[in-house]
């Protein structure tokens, strides 16, 4: 008798398995980064304003600070943007774009239809550095503390509930440094 | 109109499958015949209904009425009518009407064709497909209505993805669910005989003929699928180890198990427990492919629309059939009686074997599918199972498969002698080395994999000329059916392992850069671009690129791939040429242009014995279809045929 | 009414995913050294998945990211980095999920060695089963 109920036993833990993974399914789609906990790769990009302005890792270090990524292509971005303002007025740190594979007229009229929300801009046509930084789709966004440790990623647009979580972790990160 | 008399069509099959659900099966629980005959009639009916249903939908198509939301969202007025036809089962809604157009289908035809089998017996099978039924009819009405209008109604439709505006559309989901549905026949069998009690042999040999049809149907099915992917994803693959492929593969791996259990329970009586449970795993199997295609827990190349919603419902029916089935398996399978006894050396030892290789590879496959849950489920994170794990270990468990094969059909039931069944295959293993080398030595191929799969094809298709020859010199009147279909199918796996063997070895594959006027070589064949133009389509336009193929000094075809783009939806898409060939096929596809050169990037493969794989795939599929029309199943009936007729002639 | 909204709320959303469906292959000509590298490029993007995409590799994916990566790979090649080190290259970046062959560690033990563990059993099971059988002649 028992061993006639090993098959009903399989295939529960099936059931409860795909129960489970039923509800986590969207999470399932976000690609966890292995960078989280791991410093800023070392890049220097030219500026979007002023492609002869060169920054580099060393020039963002000491404060804490939101890297932003997105593209005039990217369809979402225009989705999260009003949260992205809202992130450049209210977070206490730098807000800075990162501008991917984009073209920099494209970028510069997004700019002027949508606004202008970032701090600090800089561009990876190429798109090299965002392989170092692990970047697989707009927008995402990194928070990166003052020592430049990425402590967080957000992959996908930021909606209310992301911008909340966002200004929370910006907040301990600000008292962590006082 | 249309659509609402589909709909109204849908939910009287709803009711006829619900009274067809409960009213045969009381009856034969009772001995009360006349609940029992109301079994045919509720069949025949909800057939009726749902092929009403299904015409609704296929009206609604080619009238282009894009009130039906459904309608709106898969055709539009440039799609030619066979699209707007195959459009019906192009997305999810509609293809659950076609799969339970099917399962009407296949019920209608046990309604039919049963008349050898006791009343009661035939009445149980139907009210448990009713009870099948009566979940996907309510899974279609509140979570998958194909029927649903939205008012005002679009001026013209989206379209149809480009992908699926393909002849092998037209045909490859219906054989696939055929098959995925027909083992609903096999386990509401299974099940009928455990409620009835006595699970006997005569279940086993009611249940074959279904099964074999169901299986050969899913191997077309799955041989189609693959066709149809090589030449229209245009990455030139013939199997990608998806998830949706792992989804119909292994109830077919189960199945492939089934049929062989099903021998030896039939014959000799063993492993009829076994049997039951194969019988039960087959469908739940196919149930739990379409959970996985349609609820977005996996990601895939083809799934349809994710919805978890739609994805809990199919768990919690599938929770009710297999749990149901499972539950009553534990309380009755004890009580089944065990066959006779056979030695060490037998061919119940035999099957036993080829069950315990194939039900593993079945387990292999569901466990990479899911092992991506599992790590997710225990927080460990992410990973990717791939065609790389699932190759290497299908190899691995099928490699004494290919070995062992021909030595099952030459070994007696009950008891054998190990070297009596070997020595009349020493012909066959010699033969199948020596032809294998100088096949190579021929093709100047000296792969690992090249050389292997040549010797095992060869074994395979010796083995079963080997079984042929000695079975028809045995007997006067030649092979029985189902000793064709068995030799068919096993020699079948030989020409698909060696087309499989020989693509994975030898494909010859390049991208290059070419512009009007240049020449590219490749193994042998000179490609000449003469020039690229645009061609329009009833629905999209598209850039040909015009090649002319020489080999040595002459002209062997021309081919002409295109990059399509179309109007409606936006989408790009490769055309693909091909140049079919029995021992190679030519394969031309375009990337991009390369800046205003007139340059384009182009992909160009050989490859070698790739219809192998497919014609082996029908070779087995065929083997099981005429394995199922034997005599055998077919001979009982006609000795018993008068019984009924008389009964109801008093009636 | 509701209906219609969710109609056009599904065709802005197919919209907006179309870049990334493009479909078709991804069809770029490499100058190889050599026959070896070439091998090894293919067999490189054919175990390594596209992070974008719907579960295909780098080999089949044209989704420009893809692309961008197949370019590294084709970088280290030159490079003379190690098939070892291109993959090292891509974990360090995406995680283990870029790999379609899965390391074996201790949380793919099951992965690895359940199919062969169920085939012993499986063997066992067989051998019980035909003595038991034998029995019975």
């Amino acid at each position: 008798m028992i061993r006639m109920l090993i098959p009903l036993g399989v295939f529960l833990a099936l059931v409860a398995l795909l129960v489970a993974s039923l509800q986590t399914g969207d999470e399932r789609k976000v690609v966890q980064s292995p960078l989280v906990g791991k410093p800023v790769p070392q890049f220097s990009l030219p500026g979007l304003h002023d492609p002869d302005t060169i920054t580099s890792r060393a020039d963002l270090l000491g404060e804490p600070f939101i890297l932003n990524v997105w593209g005039s292509w990217c369809w979402a971005c225009r989705v999260e943007h009003p949260f992205v303002e809202r992130l450049g007025r209210e977070a206490p740190i730098d807000l800075i774009g990162f501008n991917w594979k984009d073209e920099r007229e494209d970028a510069l009229e997004w700019i002027g239809r949508f606004g202008d929300a970032w701090d600090r801009h800089v561009v990876d046509f190429k798109g090299k550095v965002a392989i170092d930084l692990g970047v697989y789709g707009a927008p995402e966004t990194f928070l990166v503390d003052h020592e430049g440790i990425i402590r967080h990623k957000h992959v996908g647009p930021i909606d209310a509930t992301v911008f909340a979580d966002l200004m929370q972790r910006i907040m301990e990160l600000e008292a962590q440094a006082q | 109109m249309s659509a609402e008399l589909g709909q109204i069509s849908l939910i009287l099959a709803l009711v006829l499958a619900a009274l067809l659900s409960v009213l045969p099966l009381v009856g034969a629980q009772r001995g009360n015949e006349a609940l029992m005959k109301l079994a045919p009639s509720l069949a025949i009916g909800q057939f009726v209904f749902l092929a009403g249903a299904f015409a609704a939908l296929a009206v609604a198509f080619l009238r282009h009425d894009f009130t039906v939301s459904y309608v709106a969202m898969h055709s539009n007025l440039l799609l030619p009518w066979y699209y707007r036809l195959s459009a019906v089962w192009g997305s999810h809604e509609g293809s659950l009407l076609l799969w339970m157009l099917l399962l009407g289908g296949w019920m209608l035809a046990v309604a039919a064709f049963s008349r050898s089998v006791p009343r009661p017996f035939t009445a149980r099978v139907l009210s448990v497909m009713g009870m099948i039924s009566v979940g996907f009819l309510l899974f279609i009405l509140f979570t998958s209505n194909p029927f649903e209008r939205i008012l005002p109604g679009p001026i013209d439709g989206r379209d149809l993805n480009p992908l699926l505006q393909d002849v092998g559309m037209i045909f490859h989901p219906p054989l696939l669910y055929m098959g995925y549905v027909g083992f609903a026949v096999a386990f509401a069998f299974a099940i009928a005989g455990l409620i009835g009690g006595k699970v006997e042999r005569n279940w086993v040999r009611w249940s074959r003929p279904w099964t074999l049809a169901a299986w050969s149907f899913l191997t077309f099915g799955i041989a189609l699928g693959s066709w149809w992917a090589y030449y229209e994803l245009g990455w030139g693959g013939w199997w990608f180890w998806d998830p949706v492929e792992n989804a119909s593969f292994i109830p077919w791996l189960i199945g492939t198990a089934l049929i062989h259990s099903q021998a030896v329970t039939e014959k000799r009586g063993a492993f009829p427990a076994w049997t039951v449970l194969l019988s039960i795993a087959a469908f739940s199997m196919s149930l739990l492919g379409t959970f996985l295609v349609r609820s977005g827990v996996l990601t895939s190349v083809h799934a349809f629309a994710n919805d978890p919603e739609r994805g809990l419902f199919i768990l919690v029916f599938m929770g009710i059939v297999t749990g149901g089935a499972l539950t009553l398996y534990a309380l009755r399978a004890p009580r089944i009686m065990t066959g006779e006894g056979f030695d060490w050396v037998s061919r119940e030892s035999a099957l036993l074997l080829n069950n315990v290789f194939f039900t593993v590879s079945a387990a292999m496959v569901l466990l990479g599918t899911l092992y991506p849950l599992i790590i997710d489920f225990m927080g460990w994170g992410q990973i990717s199972v791939g065609p790389p794990y699932f190759g290497a270990m299908f190899i691995l468990l099928m490699t004494p498969v290919v070995l062992l094969v021909p030595l099952g059909p030459l070994t007696r039931w009950k008891r054998d002698g190990f070297m009596r069944v070997v020595r009349p295959l020493a012909t066959a293993a010699i033969v199948s080395i020596v032809a294998a080398l100088l096949v190579c030595a021929w093709l100047e191929s000296w792969s690992l994999r090249a050389v292997t799969g040549w010797i095992g094809g060869f074994w395979l298709i010796g083995g079963a000329a080997t079984f042929g020859l000695r079975t028809a010199r045995a007997s006067r009147s030649g092979l029985a059916r189902h000793q064709w279909g068995m030799v068919l199918a096993h020699a079948g796996a030989g020409v698909f392992l060696i087309g499989a063997a020989m693509v994975e070895a030898h494909t010859f594959e390049r991208d290059v850069r070419i512009a009007p006027g240049e020449t590219v070589e490749a193994a042998g064949y000179r490609f000449t671009l003469h020039e690229v133009v645009e061609v329009k389509g009833p629905n999209w336009r598209a850039d040909e690129a015009r090649f002319s193929i020489h080999r040595g000094d002459r002209e062997i075809t021309r081919m002409a791939p295109q990059k399509r783009h179309y109007h409606r939806g936006g989408q790009t898409m490769t055309q693909v040429a091909l140049k079919p060939g029995v021992f190679r096929d030519l394969y031309v596809a375009m990337g991009e242009e390369l800046g205003e050169s007139g340059a384009w990037s182009i992909r160009v493969h050989i490859k070698p014995f790739v219809r192998w794989i497919w014609g082996g795939a029908v070779l087995i599929g065929l083997g099981g279809l005429i394995a199922a029309s034997d005599r055998r199943y077919r001979g009982k009936r006609k000795a018993r045929e008068s019984a009924p007729a008389a009964a109801e002639a008093t009636a | 009414m509701s209906c219609q909204l969710s109609v056009v709320s599904k065709w802005a959303l197919v919209l907006a995913l179309v870049p990334l469906l493009a479909l078709g292959s991804a069809i770029e000509p490499y100058d190889f050294d050599s026959e070896v590298q070439r091998q090894r490029f293919k067999s490189l993007a054919e175990q390594l998945r596209c992070t974008v995409c719907q579960n295909q590799s780098l080999a089949d994916s044209d989704a420009p990211l893809a692309s961008d990566l197949r370019d590294e790979v084709f970088r280290m090649l030159q490079e003379g980095r190690s098939d070892q080190e291109i993959r090292n290259f891509m974990v360090e970046r995406y995680g283990d999920y870029v790999l379609f062959r899965p390391p074996v560690a201790g949380h793919t033990i099951l992965l690895w060695g359940g199919p062969v563990a169920l085939l012993l059993i499986g063997l066992v099971a067989a051998v019980i089963v035909i003595r038991k059988r034998r029995t019975a002649l």
